[in-house]
């Protein structure tokens, strides 16, 4: 029985010695950050990998805070060297970065994205403006006199005289989301200015300005479904009363499943979100650690495919996965900037 | 009057009792029936439920296409190189087969939506054909394609009307055409078990999620096993009583049921911080995860060495063998079967953990399989997380397939678990 123990120990020991190759110097690149992102950088990462001679870069989707978090802790090899965004970054997170040596980002914007108030097909098709959904989902709904009061709001009659007296349900992603921070400025913001006295809150007390508009009801009326927005498509479907806050990318997978509400008249179509009239959607972003080029194999390549047209031009196949594509004229411009990789200035 | 009479009471209370002790015992008997016909029901349907999604899985769609490969339509002139033969387009190639089967399509989103049938691997697919058969190189050849995904599942789901949306209804006619000539059929889906995670799910596989796994369970077993084992000997055969092993057995016992993404957060800052070990390595996972199973292993190898009777022990010291010798020699070849179960199971929960291998960067999109402990990797459970979260329709199946082969590893370590212990198991 000694055997058999000497036996295992010598197959583990086998196991820990196939990987001896050192691989000190990284030579694949690194992305983190947003899980809007991921879906594309991943198509663009395996393409790379698949058509060129460098490695397939390593994907992480850690949401957007997250990805700058690390990719602000410093630079050299043991940090990431692009970070994706659904948003574009902020001055701490610039701040942050440049303390801990990161002085020059490139910016790189890649495309827009839709978010989408979707529900069951089948069920009542919602036709919403950004004021009802702020009124159905405000923590606390202002009056026209400046009063703040509990949301009460017990179905979609109460809120606009003209909707179905459904119950308000409504799936979305948590707080740690971007998909959620970008629906909370675009939709239920544009709807809480709509309150005058709201609107010149901003100018004098933003931090209430953003309290009163940003914050969103916790008595059961909103719920927060996790990160799959899969799992929110499923729940859509076998709840025909609940409407879903999700991606445009999965209402394009979907589209036998779920309908999109209209948002201020207007479609949560393709064509809509690319020309700006749908009023809820953002632009895309991903960052590069200037230092990292021409340092880590491949990631100048790497940026330069990204921006090709024929990744993210107005007919790339990342157009085929979901991402709503620059115009034509934005796009050049873009690629233009970041062909040259100028940092940005800040 | 020599006959004893009992009061009638005392029989007829007698008589009551045991009724009601035997409908007690009924009871809970159906009660515990219940309890494991329930558990067993759940357990079927939610087998049923992943095989029935994971079965599509294991196999794919291929459509017979008629590929052009004379010299003039590869762009090849006479004398052709096999070098040549590398650098062909044929992503033109394969683009221009599907679009000479349907000559009359024309217009550009049209003859986009025809090249929509055929997978994303298209192009490798024929290359790897033509590579390897480059005798065939010069006559017009049929050949098995990888369909897309959609039309993937438009065709497994029976070509059903309502399935598949993502068709146009021009691509559902072609399908039907397709089908008329026999040039679709469904064949065992290698690929799943040979290729590495992919965006494209016709094209996406477990192979790389299997080796990382495989890697990270190595580097578990052996740091958990070697140390788990020798610190377990150590208390149960060596260490004073006192009251720092007592505080120490409490530690272990209290070790065991921390959850399991604290050592993931105890790993990024160690083993990524302080080492400074690669980000997403097999290694740092396996590390990790041994920290997780040593207590598991702590705990059952001291109980299998309690199970071995003192008189084995008293034996050997009592004909002149020494401690060390007592032990190694009689008691720990012994409790080895023991040990082993626990090993097994303790490698059984660590091939199914995710979280602790999130904050190690484990969690990521890797295309290439790892080749060493140092390479990025991810692994099986790590694989079903990332495809459940994909927006592609198809990766709803290729998650239920990973799960079974997930599954499948699963019993397979149980069973050794079962084996080695029927197999070196003693009775006292």
């Amino acid at each position: 029985m000694m055997n058999k123990f000497n036996m295992a120990l010598a197959a583990a020991a086998l196991i820990g010695a196939t990987g001896t190759a050192p691989a000190l110097a990284r030579d694949e690149i690194r992305i983190v950050g947003s899980s809007t992102v991921y879906p594309f950088s991943t198509v663009v990462a395996e393409r790379f990998g698949k058509t060129t001679e460098f490695k397939t870069p390593v994907v992480e989707s850690t949401g957007t805070g997250g990805g700058f978090k690390l990719f602000c802790a410093g630079a050299g090899e043991n940090t990431p060297d692009i970070s994706n965004a659904s948003r574009a970054i902020k001055s701490s997170e610039i701040a942050l970065c440049a303390s801990n040596g990161v002085t020059e980002i490139v910016e790189v914007k890649v495309g827009y994205d839709g978010i989408v108030v979707a529900n069951a097909k089948g069920a009542t098709h919602f036709e919403l403006s950004t004021r009802d959904l702020f009124l159905a989902l405000a923590k606390d709904v202002p009056d026209e006199n400046g009063g703040l009061t509990p949301n009460t709001a017990k179905t979609w009659r109460d809120v606009n005289p003209t909707l179905p007296a459904t119950k308000i349900e409504v799936l979305g992603p948590p707080p740690t989301s971007g998909t959620r921070d970008a629906f909370a400025e675009l939709a239920m913001e544009s709807g809480c200015k709509s309150f005058a006295w709201v609107k010149d809150l901003k100018k004098t007390d933003k931090s209430k300005y953003k309290a009163i508009c940003h914050s969103v009801r916790e008595d059961g009326a909103y719920i927060e479904a996790g990160e799959n927005d899969n799992l929110i498509v499923q729940k859509l479907v076998a709840n025909e009363n609940a409407l879903g806050i999700f991606g445009f990318s999965f209402l394009d997978q979907n589209s036998d499943k779920v309908q999109a509400s209209t948002i201020d008249g207007t479609e949560a179509t393709f064509d809509n979100i690319a020309d700006g009239s749908y009023a809820v959607s953002r632009p895309l972003f991903f960052y590069v650690k200037k230092a990292h080029v021409g340092v880590i194999p491949g990631l100048e390549e790497f940026v330069l495919a990204f921006i090709d047209e024929e990744a993210t031009g107005e007919d790339g196949y990342l157009a085929d996965r979901g991402l709503i594509p620059m115009s034509a004229d934005e796009h050049t411009a873009q690629a233009a900037k970041v062909s040259n990789f100028e940092p940005l200035t800040h | 009057m020599t006959e004893q009479s009992y009061p009638p009471n005392l029989v007829t209370d007698a008589v009551d009792g045991v009724r009601k002790r035997h409908r007690k015992e009924i009871r809970f008997r159906l009660l515990g029936l219940s309890a494991i016909l329930a558990s067993l029901g759940f357990l079927v349907f939610f087998i049923a439920s992943i095989v029935t999604t994971g079965y599509g899985a294991f196999v794919k769609t291929v459509v017979l296409v008629d590929v052009d490969l004379t010299l003039d339509s590869l762009g090849l002139e006479d004398g052709y190189t096999p070098k040549d033969l590398e650098e062909i387009s044929y992503r033109t190639v394969a683009r221009n087969a599907i679009r000479d089967m349907f000559p009359e399509v024309s217009g550009r989103s049209a003859r986009r939506e025809l090249t929509g049938l055929l997978g994303a691997g298209a192009e490798f697919e024929l290359k790897d054909f033509v590579l390897k058969n480059p005798d065939l190189v010069g006559a017009p050849q049929s050949f098995w394609m990888t369909a897309s995904d959609d039309f993937d599942l438009f065709n497994k789901g029976g070509a059903r009307e309502e399935t598949a949306t993502q068709l146009s209804s021009q691509q559902k006619d072609w399908y039907r055409s397709l089908l008329r000539d026999s040039r679709v059929k469904t064949t065992f889906n290698a690929s799943f078990l040979t290729a590495s995670d992919s965006r494209d799910p016709e094209l996406a596989g477990v192979w790389g999620a299997i080796k990382g796994s495989f890697f990270a369970l190595g580097i578990c077993l052996l740091l958990s096993f070697t140390v788990g084992v020798l610190a377990a000997i150590y208390l149960e055969e060596f260490a004073p009583k006192n009251r720092w092993t007592s505080l120490l057995e409490v530690n272990i016992n209290n070790l065991a049921a921390v959850p399991s993404i604290t050592y993931g957060l105890l790993g990024l800052a160690i083993f990524l911080g302080i080492f400074g070990l690669p980000r997403s390595a097999s290694l740092v996972g396996g590390m990790v995860l041994a920290l997780m199973t040593l207590p598991t292993i702590i705990i059952s190898s001291r109980v299998s060495l309690q199970a071995v009777p003192p008189s084995i022990r008293e034996a050997a010291l009592g004909i002149g063998a020494s401690h060390i010798q007592a032990v190694f020699h009689h008691v720990v070849p012994l409790a080895l079967p023991g040990m082993l179960t626990g090993t097994i199971i303790g490698m059984a929960r660590a091939l199914g953990e995710t979280a602790p291998l999130l904050m190690i960067g484990m969690v990521a999109f890797i295309a290439d399989a790892p080749a060493s402990v140092l390479d990025p990797a991810s692994a099986l459970p790590v694989q079903v997380y990332l495809w459940a979260d994909s927006p592609e329709r198809a990766f709803a199946e290729k998650t239920a397939g990973a799960i079974l082969v997930l599954l499948a590893f699963l019993v397979a370590m149980n069973m050794a678990a079962v084996v080695l212990r029927k197999r070196f198991e003693k009775r006292w």
